[in-house]
C-alpha cells in the first residue's frame, strides 16, 4: 500500500456508486459494460432520480441489468424493451425510464420497436451497446458486425454477398423526427468514458425536459466474442468500430448535426 | 505543495483485465504474480506516483478501484 496516510474520507475524490447493487457482474473481465452501468449509475446518482428511474434490461448479455442497477427494473422480451418504456414513462411521465440494449437485441430482432419508438418520439432514453457480434450466445454475426469480421457464423469474415451490410441503424434514427439527442459514445479510454457520461447526462436532462427520445449508442469491445485480451480488443475497437461508427453526436435539440 | 494520490482496489472482485493498467497517466499499477479467490492475477500499485487522477477508477469495467487525493 502506498500514501496510505491520505487514505481518509476527507480526501476521497472516486468510489463506486451506491446505485449500482453490490453484486458481482458476470461480464468478462474487461467488458465494456460494466463501465457503461457504472456511468449511467453515476449519472443517476448524480441528478438524485434514483428513485424515479426505471431500467428495462434486454436479452443478451446484458439480460441481468436488473441485478445491478440499484432502481425499479423490469426485463422485457427480445428487442422489445423499447416498447415496455413507451407503456412506463407514459404512465410515469415524471419518472426516468431507460432502456440498456445491445447490438442484437435493439438492432436486429427489436428494430421495429426501436424505431417506431423513436418515431413516436416517446420520452425515453435507450442506451445502445454496440460491440458488433452477439456475445452471450457464442459470438455469432450481429446487424453491426463489421464486413469481413469473422465470427462463429461469419467464419470467413462478413461479406456483402452473403450477409449484408453492417446496419447503421442509430444514423438511421437521427432521421427520425421523433428522436432529440442522438449520440455516438465509447468506453475506451478514461477521456472517452467521461464523454461517454457527459452524454447519458445529457440524454437524462433531456427526458426531464420532456423532449423526446434520447439515443445514445455506445461502442464497447466483446473481447471473448472477438478473441482478444482487453487491451487488444479496445484497441481493435478504435482502428476498426470507429472507422465504421464514427464517434460523436448526430442530432443534438432535434437538429443533425452531420 | 505537492499532489499526492492513492488507491485502493478491491482485489477480490478484481478480475485482471489490464485496462486500469494502460490508463494510469504514470504507471503506478500493474498486474499482480499473485491470485485472488477466482484466479485473476488482480491489479495493484506498484510505486508512489499516484496523482489521485482517477483515470483507472474511470476505465474499470468493475468499479473496484477507490481514489484519494490529497496536497500535501
Ligand atoms: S488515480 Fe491516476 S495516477 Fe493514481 S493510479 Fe489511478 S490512474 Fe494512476
Ligand atoms: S480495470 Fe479493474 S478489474 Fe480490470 S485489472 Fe484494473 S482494477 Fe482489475
Amino acid at each position: 500500500m502506498f500514501n496510505p496516510d491520505i487514505i481518509k474520507p476527507e480526501n476521497l475524490v472516486y468510489k463506486r456508486t451506491n446505485v449500482l447493487t453490490d453484486a458481482v457482474m458476470h461480464y468478462c473481465p474487461g467488458c465494456g459494460h460494466g463501465t457503461i452501468h457504472r456511468i449511467i449509475a453515476e449519472v443517476i446518482e448524480e441528478m438524485g432520480i434514483q428513485d424515479k428511474a426505471i431500467c428495462i434490461a434486454p436479452v443478451g448479455c446484458s439480460v441481468l441489468a436488473y441485478n445491478y442497477f440499484n432502481v425499479d427494473s423490469l426485463g422485457a422480451a427480445h428487442g422489445r424493451a423499447p416498447a415496455i418504456a413507451s407503456a412506463i414513462q407514459r404512465l410515469h411521465p415524471n419518472h426516468h425510464t431507460f432502456t440498456y440494449q445491445g447490438d442484437g437485441d435493439l438492432a436486429a430482432i427489436g428494430t421495429g420497436e426501436t424505431i417506431h419508438a423513436c418515431n413516436r418520439g416517446e420520452n425515453i432514453v435507450i442506451i445502445f451497446v454496440n460491440n458488433g457480434i452477439y456475445g452471450m450466445t457464442g459470438g455469432q454475426m450481429a446487424p453491426t458486425t463489421l464486413l469481413g469480421m469473422k465470427t462463429a457464423t461469419t467464419p470467413y469474415g462478413r461479406c456483402v454477398e452473403l450477409n449484408g451490410y453492417p446496419l447503421q441503424i442509430t444514423e438511421l434514427l437521427a432521421d427520425l423526427p421523433g428522436t432529440y439527442y442522438v449520440t455516438r459514445q465509447s468506453v475506451q479510454t478514461p477521456a472517452a468514458v467521461r464523454k461517454a457520461k457527459k452524454a447519458i447526462r445529457q440524454a437524462f436532462e433531456n427526458q426531464k425536459n420532456h423532449k423526446g427520445t434520447s439515443f445514445v449508442e455506445i461502442l464497447s469491445n466483446c473481447n471473448s466474442g472477438w478473441k482478444k485480451t482487453p487491451v487488444e480488443a479496445n484497441k481493435w475497437m478504435e482502428e476498426n468500430m470507429m472507422a465504421k461508427y464514427v464517434p460523436g453526436d448526430i442530432k443534438v435539440d432535434g437538429v443533425k448535426v452531420r | 505543495m505537492a499532489i499526492k494520490g492513492a488507491i485502493v482496489i478491491d482485489t477480490e472482485r478484481c478480475k485482471g483485465c489490464s485496462v486500469c493498467v494502460g490508463a494510469c497517466p504514470n504507471q503506478v499499477i500493474a498486474l499482480s504474480k499473485n491470485v485472488n479467490g477466482k484466479g485473476y492475477n488482480y491489479a495493484e500499485a506498484t510505486k508512489d506516483d499516484c496523482i489521485g487522477c482517477a483515470s483507472c477508477a474511470m476505465v474499470c469495467p468493475d468499479g473496484v478501484i477507490t481514489v484519494y487525493k490529497a496536497k500535501l
